[in-house]
């Protein structure tokens, strides 16, 4: 097993617990509603940067942390968070040579997965979702190449 | 794989039972942190305007509150002569009487959980004594109800979430009917009255006290519009909730007292003797 340095575990937490205060941000209308999970572009970047340290089970772990923070059903985000992770670290080696255009793409095909388990978790018990729940999709496609910039930042620090 | 089945049963668990409640409370005790953090530049901010406020504003404010507090006070004084006078009225008719609520007064915190819910955080959790289904109200009227108590916060479901219903009555005239949420905080809307139903824009919407969540006869909301549809069973009602739901202040968490008071004094001796 690799050794996994502290500060990448720190800065991998930091950065978790920074992007779960910005998910539930106090926002109004059209902002709220396009809100990025920002929990989870974080948690894809850290999978392909650091496919050893930001493990499946993880991902889990911050599911869960923000299935409590939410107040959803536990588990829902849990199992998209972590699956969405799988694929990552199964492909990480491959979207790491793409340009970053390609890797907005990539990112906003996983979004869509989870937001789909979500979708479907949420319909057992809710009624229908609206369009604009599928926006936070896009969204999270077009914060991709700032937030992966930044992120590097942090890693490199 | 491992942890795609841990999910799932998680799911299930936490839909069908309630076994998993030590570890959401767990788990929400380590994200408060975040809540916390999120909720404290706007707890700043109103600190920092409250501590600038002029002398003069303050004392302003002072004797304002005064004097809301002498016509309040007079006014419960004749409300408190009105109880007493409806309990020995109710115990002549033979019909219970239930005593007060107990308030706690709880802070909203300034987060937002999902976009598609109403569902708010309060600072008020179970090491205070909340518990689920206690009726959250402002003092203008029904805020909601408690879904969820944690240890350091309890999560209220606004009246407006579409997967809220209260039940209510005209205060007019006694119509009883539901409420449902539309999932805009301005709006509540009553599905189920038909076209000839004695309701029209202006009327206050009281709780019923039916359903026995809410206490019986706190505002709820005013009529806004009322649409004939001549082709379908029901009209189309819309009303505006009587709480202030989209400012963040605080709310009052009631425990109605489930008790009632004995009837009469036979009664009461009635009791003594049996005990």
């Amino acid at each position: 097993m690799p050794k996994i340095s502290l500060s990448i575990l720190l800065s991998y937490w930091l950065t978790i617990f920074v992007a779960m205060s910005l998910n539930i941000l106090p926002l109004e209308g059209a902002w709220l509603i396009a809100m990025p999970d920002w929990v989870l572009v974080a948690l894809i970047y850290w999978a392909l940067a650091e496919p050893e340290s930001a493990s499946v089970g993880k991902a889990w772990l911050v599911g869960l942390l923000v299935d409590a923070l939410t107040g959803q059903l536990l588990g829902q985000y849990a199992l998209a968070y972590s699956v969405s992770i799988f694929l990552c670290i199964k492909q990480h080696k491959r979207i790491r040579q793409f340009p970053i255009i390609q890797q907005s793409l990539f990112v906003c095909l996983i979004l869509f997965g989870a937001q789909f388990l979500i979708y479907w978790i949420e319909s057992f018990s809710h009624q229908d979702m609206p369009v604009s729940f599928w926006l936070p999709v896009l969204t999270g496609g077009l914060a991709w190449p700032v937030v992966s910039f930044i992120l590097r930042k942090v890693r490199h620090l | 794989m491992i942890v795609v089945l841990l999910s799932v049963f998680l799911l299930a668990a936490d839909q069908y039972s309630d076994k998993l409640k030590p570890v959401r409370n767990l788990l929400s005790v380590l994200v408060y942190p975040i809540q916390y953090v999120v909720d404290f530049p706007s707890y700043f901010m109103n600190n920092l305007l409250g501590s600038v406020d002029s002398y003069d504003a303050l004392l302003r404010e002072n004797k304002a509150l005064k004097q809301q507090q002498l016509i309040n006070d007079s006014r419960l004084l004749k409300f408190a002569a009105l109880e007493k006078e409806n309990i020995r009225l109710r115990s002549l008719l033979d019909s219970s009487f239930k005593l007060g609520e107990q308030v706690l007064i709880a802070e909203m915190l300034a987060v937002n959980l999902a976009p598609y819910e109403h569902v708010v955080v309060v600072n008020k959790g179970n090491r205070f004594g909340v518990h689920v289904g206690q009726p959250v109200l402002d003092a203008k009227g029904v805020v909601g109800q408690v879904t969820k108590a944690l240890p350091l916060t309890a999560e209220v479901i606004l009246i407006t979430d579409p997967n809220h219903a209260i039940p209510v009555q005209v205060n007019r005239n006694g119509l009883h009917t539901i409420a449902i949420g539309s999932g805009q905080l301005n709006k509540l809307s009553l599905p189920f009255l038909p076209n000839n139903a004695d309701i029209k824009p202006g009327d206050l919407l009281i709780t019923s006290g039916l359903g026995g969540v809410f206490p019986q006869g706190y505002p709820v909301a005013t009529v806004e519009s009322f649409v004939e549809q001549p082709d379908k069973p029901f009209a189309v009602i819309q009303a505006k909730p009587a709480a202030a739901l989209n400012t963040n202040g605080e709310l009052l968490i009631v425990w109605s007292n489930s008790q009632v008071i004995p009837l009469s004094k036979t009664l009461a001796e009635q009791n003594n003797a049996q005990d």
